[in-house]
């Protein structure tokens, strides 16, 4: 537990810091990825420092300043003294921690990190305390993957293609809150055996926001490789739990993490012109530049990274015991807690069914191993394939072009999307987290 | 080699100074100086200037005379506010299932209605909720005005005063803070003493 174990000066000056440098390294990744895209037979993708402090103190520093203290007026915490002793209205005693936490809230959000200063997170009140911050929180998780989006359309000066994958991650992400609200309005179990109400199911979530709220957030920041929580997904119904898991598996592109949803998103639109080329037997073409065998193995390559690493993991610790002694439950909801674990680790996420106690040696190597596979084995090929796409000629649009801005793109994309995901993590998810959905089915109409 | 790593060390350092120690010490200072009550954790004194709780954490409250919170699953007993923590139990759970039915039966015979709202017998996602839904909050209100020997519409008053509603009309879900609900009970509506005969 972070408000255990973190001083105010490790929360700021281990974690605030890189709160910022992952976002901004992020940003780097993606700008070389647009440069490659915009260059006509260029040699270089920019250099890394420059975009790093650029970045850093010209759009992070200065939005950040302006959200931290609009998250204190709203009611956060921001002191150093580590915290208040309370005598209650009853006479019982209160140890109150508290931290410097509007700081780091602001940078949290904002640079998708989802790293909480108190272990519940953005469910915990000093860290969300009201409906107007949540959606500030909200709002801070989408603003800077987006704005990747509309810098690339402008930097390769293709603001329709930008625009249309602008429009995928939003049909998606929209398509999971939706189906997440659904899932955590059906009877919870538990409840309906008492013939309590069923509206909602609040367990592990808080009264300030209610379904809506809550699924809002469960899908936005696990599209959005965010990975803060204002409810404790492991208390999700089956479904609302399926969809977290599965965005996250879609790579985190929707929109993604700072920068890396860019990128991860491009990834796929390559895919989906090669898949369009190999339909109607010419080259493929994306914003100008010819997509060829090395970039499609390299893009590939980098997409294949997620499997490995989350269903090798998953498929390891389901049958080694001493991981499996780390679980809160057995059966399909354990199962779902492996698979949550490492796609969330993967992912760069951070969000977990925290009934998994994970610190322990086997769950944090494991974990943190995934974690470095899931950025860096990802980005090593994307370099490469953005590395081969700036050295090549930027074409003029011809007849036999695919246009990659209509409909019609969007669609396809969202079929690659969806059939990449789907059916990469489809069995897995069948075994956890569908078949808890029809024992929940059974236990409800049992009573 | 060596100049791939300086910039990379000296970057750490002086990002770690910048962001690390001058950004948050420098939006603390303008916090103190600007919102002193929230930045101190919206803290809640009692005439005398004692600290009797956060407006935001939730704390125990036992005796029939107080609006009750939600069960909490934050530290060993609950509402431990320096271990926040939701139950992590999923739907089927059997500790989960144990635990409802142990809180419905109490909570029937405490309110003396059948009626359960969601929010009641299920812990948060922090352990530290402050507020409950104004159905839980109304169904208390038997129970308080009789530990207070006060009338119902007199204690139904003072919730309803304390009902927030969703914020815009859409944001979030009407709720009542346990806490602020309770104090204003406290100066409003004392418990009568009862009188030796």
């Amino acid at each position: 537990m972070p408000e255990q174990t973190l001083s105010a000066f490790s929360q700021m000056a281990g974690l605030t810091s890189h709160n910022f440098l992952s976002a901004a390294a992020g940003i780097a990744v993606a700008a070389a990825v647009a440069r490659a895209f915009a260059a006509n037979r260029g040699e270089g993708l920019g250099n890394f420092w420059v975009d790093l402090t650029r970045t850093s103190l010209y759009v992070l520093l200065p939005i950040v300043i302006v959200s931290a203290l609009v998250m204190v007026a709203l009611g956060e915490p921001q002191t150093l003294s580590a915290h208040a002793n309370a005598v209650g209205l009853e006479g019982g005693k209160q140890v109150i921690a508290l931290y410097p936490t509007a700081s780091q809230e602001a940078i949290k959000q904002l640079g998708t990190n989802g790293g909480g200063v108190f272990n519940a997170n953005s469910a915990h009140p000093f860290e969300n305390p009201n409906a107007i911050t949540n959606l500030i929180e909200i709002i801070s998780m989408n603003t800077l993957s987006l704005a990747c989006v509309v810098a690339f359309g402008r930097l390769v000066l293709a603001r329709k293609e930008a625009r249309a994958l602008v429009v995928t991650m939003a049909i998606l992400v929209t398509a999971g809150a939706a189906a997440i609200y659904w899932a955590e309005t059906q009877p919870a179990p538990a409840m309906h055996a008492v013939h309590a109400s069923t509206a909602v199911n609040m367990e592990g979530k808080e009264v300030r926001f209610g379904a809506p709220s809550t699924a809002v957030w469960a899908a936005t920041t696990t599209g959005a490789s965010d990975g803060g929580v204002n409810s404790m997904h492991d208390s999700l119904m089956p479904l609302g739990g399926a969809v977290t898991m599965f965005l996250m598996q879609l790579g985190e592109i929707l929109p993604g993490g700072v920068g890396s949803g860019l990128y991860g998103m491009v990834v796929m639109a390559l895919i989906a012109v090669f898949v369009a080329g190999l339909m109607v037997g010419r080259t493929p073409e994306y914003l100008g530049k010819k997509i060829e065998a090395r970039e499609v193995k390299f893009a590939m390559l980098a997409v294949l990274i997620l499997p490995l690493s989350i269903l090798g993991f998953s498929a390891a610790a389901s049958v080694i015991p001493v991981a499996l002694k780390a679980l809160e439950a057995s059966g399909p909801h354990g199962l779902s807690e492996i698979l949550y674990a490492y796609s969330s680790a993967t992912g760069n996420n951070g969000s977990a069914f925290a009934g998994l106690s994970a610190n322990v040696p086997y769950w944090n190597s494991t974990l943190g191993i995934a974690m470095l596979l899931g950025r860096f084995a990802y980005v090593v090929p994307v370099l490469a394939m953005a590395g081969s796409i700036a050295a090549k000629p930027k074409l003029e649009p011809s007849t036999g072009t695919l246009p990659t801005h209509g409909p019609l793109f969007i669609s396809l994309l969202i079929g690659v999307i969806l059939i990449m995901g789907g059916l990469q993590f489809f069995p897995a998810q069948a075994l956890g987290p569908i078949v808890e959905h029809f024992q929940v089915l059974n236990a409800v109409a049992g009573h | 080699m060596l100049s791939d790593i300086r910039p990379a060390i000296v970057s750490t350092v002086l990002f770690t100074a910048l962001l690390g120690l001058a950004y948050p010490l420098a939006i603390t200072g303008v916090a103190k100086v600007a919102f002193p009550y929230q930045a101190e954790g919206s803290l809640v004194r009692d005439g005398a200037g004692k600290v009797v709780g956060s407006a935001l954490i939730a704390q125990p409250f036992a005796k029939d005379e107080y609006l009750h919170p939600r069960p909490s699953a934050a530290g060993t007993n609950g509402y431990d506010a320096s271990g926040s923590s939701g139950s992590n139990y999923g739907p089927l759970s059997a500790d989960l299932a144990k635990r409802v039915t142990t809180d419905a039966a109490a909570l029937r015979a405490s309110t003396g209605h059948d009626e359960i709202p969601d929010d009641a017998i299920t812990t948060s996602g922090s352990g530290l909720d402050p507020d409950i839904s104004p159905a839980y909050a109304v169904l208390q209100v038997d129970r308080i005005a009789k530990a207070r020997g006060a009338s119902p519409d007199v204690v139904r008053k003072i919730i309803n005063e304390h009902v927030e509603g969703a914020t815009l009309g859409f944001l979030g879900q009407p709720h009542v803070n346990v806490l602020m609900t309770n104090r204003a009970l406290d100066t409003t509506a004392p418990k009568s003493t009862p009188k030796s005969s």
